[in-house]
């Protein structure tokens, strides 16, 4: 077998030079005739070892991290010498991918597929069950798609946490010839990038999460909202969307169930405030992004007056494995109210930055300090903030709080969209909280 | 400019039927022209049944859209918390004084325009920065100049300059 070279094309490895890597990876290969190929995946979220180079043989999966263009070579010489059946020495090596520390203590649900191959390749999403969730949607009623959401105890992961069945329900239960599914990837908090990730790595579980909550409410036209600071994203979605179409699983009578649903990207246009869902839609219909009174709730009178489900990113992909796995095992994961998982962004000055999939649960201090393992620059963390600008800043004293919507609320504050920035001991408090002030005002 | 109001004439007959179309026609004239004309915000509004204020409400909104010509190469620099927190505020006065500009002004030679952006998604390498639609993590002083050396000037913009 062709060993397979993985090295991802998402916005963080490419930012670190993973373009010019592959080129170079791809013409020293032919060079040398090894028995190898380049292909490009999306991330797994390990920002600080990006780019990651992973080899795939029959027998294992190991990887290389960070590697710069200087390290080629010796990588490749490391490589050669996997092939041979030789011990690999090299700086950069990783090991076995799946048993890298950082990725073997996390629960991936909504990101199990991320990172493991071409995320715009269709078989290999259907491969590791991708449009598994669709299938069984398909042979259901549109109530039996929401009984499952709702016993998932799914929340809206974009930071309200409000429960996505409910929502589900009311949208179904609201006549009207026509309905609409919107994705909210207006991912506007610092620290935050899980929606990026997701759209980026594993876009075909948007579009079944998407599809699945057309089928379980009658809506056959969904939109992804996505912000304009994301063009990577933006460009594989597009292309999921047109593969996904050609292959019947979007458009007309999608597999062959009698139901359509038809799906576009809109592109924000920077305005921080259209993560709000009310103004988001004001700015899906081409009007300024202005937040609008509610009632009337957006399930009642959403987009152009119709009734919208509008839901994050993440939310919609877990509906997609929810239906997958099962409503009960989704939410055997978690606590008290928080079922399931949640992505935690792990940001800013930390040395070990990334997207930690995790049951509701764990305390911060086990991320911050279990994963993140001190600051970039190793001097003391002096605050982390946590739910964006809207959020707060939390002293190390509060880090043993769990992550569960209800504990943070009860320390008066949010978990949010689940990023996490970290400052060093130089960052000055007074001067965040003014950035913060002054960031509101201007977007508000 | 007769050409570029020709130009947006045919992009608004493509979508002002689409639903909410307007934000997808702005872009779509950011993309082709680099900025909205003043001069063509007659059209669009008559395209799309709206007042002219109507138009220019929604251009001034958002952050994204500009009424005045901007540099061949639109440089962001983002501002939010993690790439504070990784030094963003010395890249962005560096910034600032090689480049001799201030937030949304462009370079004398008409080459580079400088933005504050808020977060690019990229805050677990921070600072990045966003020069057109590449994004460039852990970007130090250095990088910068790096970066902005290499920026060309397109030809077929210099062709349109000089005439």
């Amino acid at each position: 077998m062709t060993a397979q070279v993985f090295i991802p094309k998402d916005t963080t490895a490419v930012a670190l030079g993973a373009d010019g890597l592959a080129l170079k990876m791809a013409q020293n290969i032919e060079s040398r005739s090894l028995d190898a190929e380049v292909q490009r995946n999306g991330s797994r979220g390990m920002f600080w070892l990006e780019p990651m180079v992973e080899v795939k043989t029959e027998s294992s999966r190991i990887a290389f991290g960070p590697v710069n263009a200087s390290d080629i070579e010796s990588v490749l010489d490391a490589i050669d010498d996997h092939l041979a059946g030789k011990s690999i020495d090299h700086s950069l090596y990783l090991g076995e991918v799946e048993k890298i520390d950082y990725l073997a203590k996390q629960q991936r649900l909504t990101f199990k597929r991320a990172g493991v191959g071409d995320p715009i390749c269709l078989s290999q999403y259907q491969g590791l069950s991708g449009f598994k969730g669709l299938a069984k949607a398909i042979s259901m009623t549109g109530q039996e798609i929401v009984d499952e959401i709702k016993n998932s105890g799914l929340r809206g992961r974009g930071g309200a946490a409000f429960p996505a069945g409910i929502k589900w329900q009311t949208v179904l239960d609201t006549p009207g010839e026509q309905k609409y599914i919107v994705c909210n990837a207006d991912e506007g908090d610092s620290g935050t990038f899980a929606d990026r990730l997701l759209m980026e790595s594993d876009p075909y579980q948007l579009i079944e999460g998407m599809t699945i909550a057309g089928l379980a409410v009658g809506a056959n036209q969904g939109y992804i909202y996505l912000r304009s600071e994301y063009p990577v994203a933006h460009k594989i979605l597009n292309d999921a969307i047109k593969r996904a179409t050609e292959a019947g699983f979007l458009g007309s009578n999608i597999c062959e169930s009698g139901k359509d649903f038809f799906l576009e990207v809109r592109l924000g246009a920077g305005a921080y405030i259209c993560g709000e869902e009310t103004s988001l839609l004001e700015s899906l219909e081409g009007k300024r992004g202005m937040v609008r009174a509610k009632p009337p709730l957006p399930a009642i009178e959403g987009l152009f007056g119709k009734p919208t489900v509008v839901n994050n990113v993440l939310t919609l992909g877990a509906a997609a494995t929810i239906l997958e796995q099962g409503s009960d095992s989704y939410k055997d994961f978690g606590m008290g109210r928080s079922r399931g998982t949640l992505a935690v962004q792990l940001a800013g000055n930390v040395k070990q930055g990334g997207l930690i999939e995790l049951a509701f649960g764990t305390t911060l201090r086990e991320v911050v300090e279990g994963f993140g393992c001190g600051t970039h620059s190793g001097r003391p963390v002096r605050a982390i903030q946590m739910g964006g600008p809207l959020g707060a800043f939390l002293p190390e004293s509060q880090w043993d709080t769990p992550l569960d919507y209800e504990s943070f609320a009860e320390i008066k504050a949010m978990i949010g969209h689940g990023g996490i920035v970290v400052f060093d001991d130089t960052a000055d408090m007074a001067a965040q909280a003014r950035f913060a002030m002054e960031f509101c005002v201007v977007e508000s | 400019m007769n050409a570029k109001n020709n130009n947006v004439d045919q992009l608004i007959e493509q979508y002002k039927t689409l639903p909410g179309g307007l934000l997808p026609l702005l872009h779509a004239i950011k993309h082709a022209l680099g900025y909205i004309p003043e001069s063509t915000l007659g059209s669009i509004a008559k395209g799309f049944n709206l007042s002219r204020a109507e138009v220019h409400g929604v251009i001034s909104f958002y952050h994204d859209f500009n009424t005045q010509p901007v540099g061949h190469h639109r440089v962001q620099i983002c501002r939010a918390e993690a790439c504070q927190s990784m030094g963003s505020r010395q890249i962005e006065s560096h910034a600032k004084q090689s480049l001799g500009i201030e937030y949304g002004e462009t370079t004398s030679d008409g080459m580079v325009t400088l933005e504050p952006v808020y977060c690019l998604g990229n805050c677990a390498c921070s600072p990045s920065i966003r020069i057109n639609d590449d994004i460039y993590a852990r970007v130090d002083k250095s990088r910068f100049d790096q970066l902005i050396s290499e920026l060309n000037m397109p030809e077929l913009d210099k062709v349109e300059t000089s005439s």
